[in-house]
Parts: structure tokens; C-alpha cells; sequence
């Protein structure tokens, strides 16, 4: 039974250059500060390259769906970028439930390296109810 | 142009250069270390959602190609109109309607929602402006929304 209030387990990952050049190849994202060490440190003034943000929202929908198992379908992400995750940083994954709805859940969800805020974002994702499973529902049934 | 011109303005992008297939998933999944077995059963034939804006960004390269297609242009024709040369997201926002599918060709429309006065922030003074990206498929299915709070200045 998910309740409004329940933290979500932590998950922390090192973030290597690998994680970040893969994240932008796999997101088709050839901007330079995701693979060119050089260009975010001279040109982005920042310590390396660091995540994209297609590839930010695959990891939060790693994070929700490692949590409510592969019958969890996401619905809604919204973000705000406070700062860059680098390579070379550890990055922090922590949400909350802050509403639950008929098949629905609600979350804050937060990235932070330490304890700094990177990424905020609110979250929307379906899980079964009364057995049912999110991926069939549609039209009317599907409204994130 | 006045700013009142711009909002409502809408571009549709030529159909995307890549169709959903099943090394990009496995890619994505391989990214961000997702065991999920949804989406490592062989047999599934849907993308996971937050890969939606993968399906539209464009080939670096391509025979016979002299410029690269650049998404979001709506937002760098905002930003040469207004003179305003650095520019950062401020917030983004996903909603993901019906699962993108192997073998759905993405085709995004731009809209521009709203274009502030003159402000200034601590970065520079500039202006936000919000676009939304609608994708549709082949058959004109609505896969998701993506809006963009931009803010683009001048130190």
C-alpha cells in the first residue's frame, strides 16, 4: 500500500565519464559539454562534462520504475536544473510521495551531489490497481 | 516583430531521420543501468517513455546533407529576433500520452505559448519565453508534450 509521506529507498551512483558520454550517445545529444572535457571546463567554466537532461529523465524513470516494478508507467516528469552533475561527482537519487490517486502516485523527486540540489523534479506515475495493467490504459483512462 | 507577433507561432519539423528500434532502447537501458525487464523482454515492442525526445534529434551527418537540422529552432529564432545571445532552460516539463512504438517515425511541432517583457535576473537582462514540442507519429498519433521555460539574455 503506497501512502502519501513514504520516502522511496536512495540510490547513489558515481557518475564516470562513461555514464555521461553514453547518456548523451544514447540520447542522440552531440552538445559538446556532454563529451568535450575541455569545452566545459573552458567554455562552461564548470569542473567536466557532465549529464544530460533527456538522459537525467532516464534515470529518474529508472529510480520510479526500480521502485514500483515494470508494471509502473510514467506519466509526467517536471524538472528544474540547479546544477550541473559532473563527472568524477556521486549523485544522489531520494523522492518522495506527496499524492496518491486512484492508479496514480506523486513524487518529489531530488538529485543531489553532496547535498547540494542539482535536479528537482516532480514526478506523475501509474501503478495497477485492482490488478489492472498501466500500459493497457488508454484515451480516456490516460490522463497523466 | 512585437512580441505579441510570436506566441502562437508554430513550426512542424520534416519526420524525424531515425525510426524507435531496439538498439537505441537497449542503449538507453544500458545508460542508465535499468534492469527493468519490461523493456529487456525480447518480444517488447515499446520504447520506455522518458526516451520520447530521442526519437526526434537528428542525424549528424547524412550523404548529400549540408546543414544540420537543429530542433528547436523556434527558440534560436527567438533569441537572434530579440538579440540575446546566451540562453539557458529554466524548466522543462514531459507528459507521456500513448507509448512510442518499434518502428513509429516521430514528427514535432513547435509552438511558442508566452514571451515576457524585458526582465532582468541575475545573469542579465533578457526576456522567458515557454515552447511546447507536440510528437506525433506516422499516423498522426499524439505521443507526448514537451514544454520548455527558456530564459535568454544578455550579460
Amino acid at each position: 500500500m503506497i501512502s502519501v509521506g513514504e520516502h522511496l529507498p536512495s540510490l547513489e551512483v558515481k557518475v564516470r565519464a562513461r555514464h555521461v558520454v553514453m547518456g548523451a550517445s544514447s540520447s542522440r545529444d552531440w552538445q559538446p559539454q556532454h563529451h568535450d572535457t575541455h569545452w566545459a571546463v573552458e567554455r562552461v567554466k564548470v569542473k567536466d562534462i557532465f549529464l544530460n537532461t533527456p538522459n537525467q529523465a532516464g534515470w529518474i524513470e529508472r529510480y520510479l520504475t526500480d521502485w514500483t516494478g515494470p508494471k509502473g508507467r510514467l506519466g509526467k516528469l517536471r524538472f528544474k536544473m540547479k546544477r550541473s552533475i559532473c563527472a568524477g561527482e556521486t549523485v544522489r537519487f531520494d523522492a518522495t510521495v506527496t499524492g496518491v490517486d486512484s492508479g496514480w502516485v506523486d513524487l518529489d523527486v531530488v538529485l543531489t551531489v553532496e547535498g547540494d540540489v542539482a535536479t528537482e523534479c516532480t514526478a506523475r506515475i501509474a501503478v495497477p490497481v485492482n490488478d489492472d495493467d498501466p500500459w493497457q490504459r488508454r484515451g480516456n483512462e490516460w490522463r497523466p | 516583430m512585437k512580441t505579441q507577433d510570436w506566441i502562437g507561432k508554430e513550426r512542424t519539423d520534416p519526420p524525424a531521420d531515425i525510426v524507435c528500434e531496439r538498439g537505441y532502447i537497449l542503449h538507453w537501458l544500458e545508460a542508465t543501468e535499468n534492469a527493468n525487464p519490461k523493456f529487456w523482454d525480447e518480444t517488447c515492442e515499446i520504447a520506455p517513455p522518458s526516451m520520447l525526445s530521442v526519437w526526434m534529434r537528428p542525424l549528424q551527418f547524412a550523404p548529400g546533407r549540408t546543414e544540420t537540422f537543429m530542433p528547436l529552432s523556434l527558440h534560436f529564432d527567438l533569441k537572434q529576433a530579440f538579440d540575446l545571445p546566451d540562453g539557458v532552460v529554466s524548466a522543462s516539463e514531459m507528459t507521456l500520452l500513448a507509448p512510442v512504438r518499434l518502428g513509429d517515425r516521430i514528427t514535432t511541432t513547435q509552438t511558442i505559448r508566452d514571451v515576457s517583457d524585458e526582465k532582468t535576473t541575475r545573469v542579465g537582462t533578457g526576456r522567458f519565453w515557454t515552447i511546447d514540442v507536440t510528437y506525433r507519429d506516422q499516423d498522426g498519433e499524439l505521443k507526448g508534450v514537451e514544454t520548455y521555460e527558456m530564459f535568454s539574455y544578455k550579460r
